[in-house]
């Protein structure tokens, strides 16, 4: 078994654990594709339970009431993925965004991202947030889409340490570090997800 | 918090929290269920060699505290961050609340931070009419019911779903069902829309790495990604003990920090933040960012030389995890604003004596904190030093002079116990159990039966069963403890008995006294030493090949309490010091010795295949690691050994403990005793004569059948 595919079966099964859905995939179009099938199948603020059918006080559902139609936001892409993407949606009728994510916070459907690296071992991947749109449209989405380049799996923490060091050596940055969707056990030690951000995480194991 | 101005208060509050189902039952399932967690996370990785790395390197940063604060300044300034220093929590307050006026904001919302709640924050900006909004989930419920958290990670642990849903009725002015999930949808709507209207965040920091100017952030929810990025103005509130050297420092940290917190792997989100970001709010398109570091003592406490590694705690809250006291009364009652062993440590540095002084008295000595501290903080001493200052700071309560006066002098004690024996009489009714306490010594004593003292003590009875030897195998001082001594000799009977069947060679030096745990206890620090160089006299380790006790407290206290009491960081002289780290290296309990030293085999015991099952004193398998030797010898014993459920956890003993709290003792005992009849076992067998007095005091007074034998009783009584 090569080192990369040891890695990214790592990388799988230790996401798998903290509930992430994992799939492989060979290019970046099969990426998008599988991002605007999840977004068909899922219906908007109603199938998820992300908190629009409860009763709320007025200013919390006022907000939710900005949203209308279905959502997919890419802020990080470079210039010829985002074209390709935002035909893509276009074609299949879905609002595709590369930015304003504030006036979007009652919630947008997809965020989709491409990671920078990743640690296998607990399933990890890493974002570069610098950019105030790709941090907002990752916390405000109800599902959160990110492909990880195989390549770029490694198996601890400390062999993406220079990486860290490097970006934030170069001036100011924001690296960010997720597994899995968000969750609290806040209440009776419950396990529930989505409190804040992404109710489902998304994992795309590009094989580059 | 903690309110009660003194122990009769305190002890009051912990009635009520006993009395609170609710707490009990969502606390026990939390103390089983965490333990498992935890064991699996940590699951084939070398925990004690990260310990000791995280321990080594935090002492060695904190060490240099100003030095890192200077270069994190340097670093963080050089990228825009204004950095300011708070000698108090109040003046952390003030800074912050400057900063939000001179910045023209409004609203803050706000990710968790123990730091804030240790200054009390939210009351200072909400007095400067800011509004304040929590948004991890329990710090915003705790937030709506106005209490303080009573568990560092899950802070409101204590409360349960209708609870929650009454209070989210309130805030959303509908009626909220007890449905969990659903909850958490309306705290994901209600708290979006305070982050749209926020115009500052303040966040903690896990850590503030110099070499960068990095502050970085660990949270489950994502709320703290939303915190530092939505509004205008971030503040972090960052413990000066935050400092950390290098990324490496901080991702061995993070390697830690969630396995021993919850279990997980590491947590949902981990933000590194260097320099302020990107803004759209912000006039500029840039954060303005500040990082406060609030000192309020722990400049002092790196100074400090016994104190200072309390400055390694990352606040996972294990240490709360695992703590039996803790576990039934919570932490409301177990923290004034921190919680768990070190919160019992930390409200005396942060908060004052007087928050301190009670709660400080309320832990029974089991070790179990320090097993799972990440920071490998010797959390139970500390505790007790920090009992042992109040005392020198507040005057010493008279029980507790007086019994450490009496300690002092041996045969002041001894002549005392021998005329305690005389005028039981009365009260024991001719069995071996006093039935009648004066009502001095009986407050909420009734849940055990307590020994009478032995018509003979072991000191008398020596001479006449001391082995005959020739060519001895080892020659080996026995250490009886008071309670072996006066209270159950014929457990070191047992002992000697064994003993001279393998040809050893053994001596009682008439000169040993109590090995002073019990001063050791009630902060009586005089006393305790003095015993303990009494003890170091009268059993020279040059003499022996082993020092042997059968009590698991005597050994665990000799072998690693008084190389700190007597050893070289001590006021001893280095002679001292060196005869006391060889006796403390001739320590054994009797299970290892029996078992690793005497190899004893099966076949030298009958077998008569009773069940038995067993209790792990906390100062034979934490204090002194001994596990595997006391099971493995029920089974060469002749014996069936049923486990039992939570065998490690402490039966509620703990020496004067369960006289100061008989409650919450009482309370301990009674889990115990379940869980051991639970095995249908016959015979309940232990190596401690406390924990034993404990044990048959209570399956006493309930009427059970249970016999319990110290493991030298069963072995002598089937010796071939
Ligand atoms: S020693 Fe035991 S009782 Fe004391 S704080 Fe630690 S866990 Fe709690
Ligand atoms: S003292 Fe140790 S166990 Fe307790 S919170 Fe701190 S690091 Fe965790």
């Amino acid at each position: 078994m090569s080192e990369n595919t040891r890695l990214a079966d790592m990388m799988a099964e230790k996401a798998g654990l903290v509930s992430a859905i994992v799939a492989r995939i060979k290019t970046l179009d099969e990426a998008f594709a599988y991002t605007l099938d999840v977004c068909d199948k899922k219906e908007a603020c109603q199938l998820l339970p992300s908190g629009c059918e409860s009763d709320l006080s007025a200013e919390a559902g006022a907000l939710c009431e900005t949203k209308l139609g279905k959502i997919i936001a890419a802020p990080g892409l470079s210039a010829d993925q985002t074209r390709a993407f935002g035909e893509a949606c276009t074609k299949a009728g879905v609002e595709f965004l590369t930015e304003g994510m504030r006036s979007h916070l009652a919630g947008i459907d997809i965020g989709f991202t491409i990671a920078e690296a990743a640690i296998a071992e607990t399933g990890t991947f890493v974002l570069d947030s610098r950019s105030e749109e790709l941090r907002l449209a990752t916390m405000i989405c109800e599902v959160h889409v990110c492909v990880v380049p195989v390549s770029t799996i490694r198996e601890t923490s400390f062999e993406v340490e220079d990486y860290l060091r490097q970006l934030a050596k170069d001036g100011p940055s924001y690296v960010a570090f997720i597994t899995g969707a968000s969750r609290t056990a806040d209440i009776e030690r419950v396990l529930a997800i989505g409190v804040h951000g992404p109710l489902e995480l998304h994992i795309l194991l590009l094989e580059d | 918090m903690q309110t009660a101005r003194d122990l009769k208060e305190y002890r009051g509050e912990l009635k009520s929290a006993l009395d609170n189902e609710f707490l009990r039952t969502a606390m026990d399932n939390f103390a089983v269920a965490y333990r498992a967690s935890r064991a699996k996370a940590f699951a084939g990785m070398d925990v004690d060699g990260l310990v000791r790395d995280i321990a080594m390197a935090k002492d060695q940063a904190m060490a240099r505290m100003d030095e890192l604060l200077a270069e994190f300044t340097k670093n963080a300034e050089a990228l825009g961050i204004t950095v300011h220093v708070a000698g108090t929590g109040q003046e952390a307050n003030e800074i912050i609340g400057r900063i939000a006026q001179n910045a023209n904001c409004k609203r803050i919302v706000k990710s968790k931070s123990m730091t804030a709640e240790e200054t009390l924050l939210n009351h200072h900006l909400e007095d400067l009419g800011l509004t304040v909004t929590e948004t991890d989930l329990g710090e915003w419920i705790i937030q709506l019911r106005h209490e303080g958290p009573t568990h560092m990670v899950m802070p409101a642990i204590h409360l349960s779903r209708f609870q929650v849903a009454d209070l989210f009725s309130d805030v959303t002015g509908t009626k909220q069902e007890g449905d969990i999930q659903k909850l958490v949808k309306v705290a994901r709507r209600e708290l979006r829309a305070k982050y749209a209207q926020a115009d500052m965040g303040i966040s903690g920091g896990n850590f503030a790495i110099a070499e960068t100017g990095t502050i970085a952030i660990c949270t489950n929810e994502g709320n703290g990604r939303l915190v530092t990025t939505l509004p205008r103005v971030h503040v972090a509130l960052v413990g000066l003990d935050k400092l950390t050297p290098t990324i490496t420092d901080a991702l061995r940290v993070l390697k830690a920090l969630p396995r021993n917190a919850t279990g997980q792997a590491i947590t949902s989100y981990v933000s590194w933040m260097t320099g302020p970001s990107e803004c759209k709010a912000a006039p500029n398109g840039t954060k303005e960012m500040h990082v406060v570091f609030l000192d309020n003592g722990r400049r002092k406490l790196a100074k400090d030389p016994v104190f200072s590694q309390v400055l390694r705690c990352v606040r996972c809250g294990a240490c709360a995890n695992v703590c039996p006291v803790y576990r039934l009364v919570g932490g409301h009652q177990y923290g004034h604003i921190y919680i768990g062993a070190i919160g019992l440590i930390l409200t005396y540095f942060y908060h004052g004596r007087e928050k301190a002084k009670n709660l400080v008295q309320n832990c029974i000595n089991c070790g179990a904190c320090k097993a799972v501290c990440v920071g490998g903080i010797d959390l139970p001493r500390l505790i007790k030093e920090v009992h042992a200052r109040i005392q020198d700071e507040e005057g010493h309560p008279l029980q507790s002079s007086l019994l450490g006066m009496v300690l002092k002098n041996r045969k002041m004690f001894h002549t005392l116990l021998r005329s305690a024996r005389a005028v039981q009489k009365p009260v024991t009714g001719g069995t071996p159990y006093l039935r009648h306490l004066p009502m001095l010594f009986a407050r909420g004593q009734e849940f055990r039966a307590l020994p009478a003292i032995a018509e003979k003590a072991f000191r008398d009875q020596f001479e006449a069963i001391r082995p005959k030897t020739v060519n001895p195998k080892y020659r080996v001082a026995l250490f009886s403890g008071c309670v072996q001594d006066f209270v159950y000799p014929e457990q070191a009977v047992a002992a000697v008995k064994i003993l001279a069947k393998y040809n050893v060679a053994v001596d009682y030096p008439q000169d040993q006294s109590c090995c002073g745990l019990p001063v050791q206890m009630m902060g009586e620090r005089e006393s305790s030493r003095s015993v303990a160089e009494q003890n170091v006299a009268a059993l020279d380790p040059a003499k022996y090949d082993y020092i042997l006790t059968l009590c698991a407290s005597c050994a665990s206290h000799l072998k690693h309490g008084y190389p700190e009491i007597l050893g070289p960081d001590s006021k001893a002289d280095s002679r001292l010091a060196a005869k006391v780290r060889q006796f403390a290296d001739k320590v054994i309990d009797f299970s290892s010795f029996v078992r690793d030293v005497l190899k004893v085999e099966a076949s030298e015991f009958r077998v008569d295949g009773r069940k038995a099952t067993y209790h792990a004193p906390c100062h034979l398998c934490r204090g002194l690691g001994v596990t595997e030797a006391p099971r493995a010898l029920i089974g060469l014993g002749g014996l069936e050994y049923l486990p039992a459920e939570e065998e490690d956890v402490c039966c509620g003993f703990g020496g004067t403990y369960s006289m100061k709290f008989p409650e919450v003792s009482a309370e301990l005992l009674k889990k115990k005793l379940a869980n051991v009849e639970k095995t249908g076992a016959e015979l309940l067998l232990t190596d401690c004569p406390g924990c034993i007095m404990q044990l048959r005091g209570g399956l006493e007074a309930k009427g059970s059948a249970m016999e319990v034998r110290h493991l030298a009783e069963a072995l002598a009584e089937r010796l071939k």
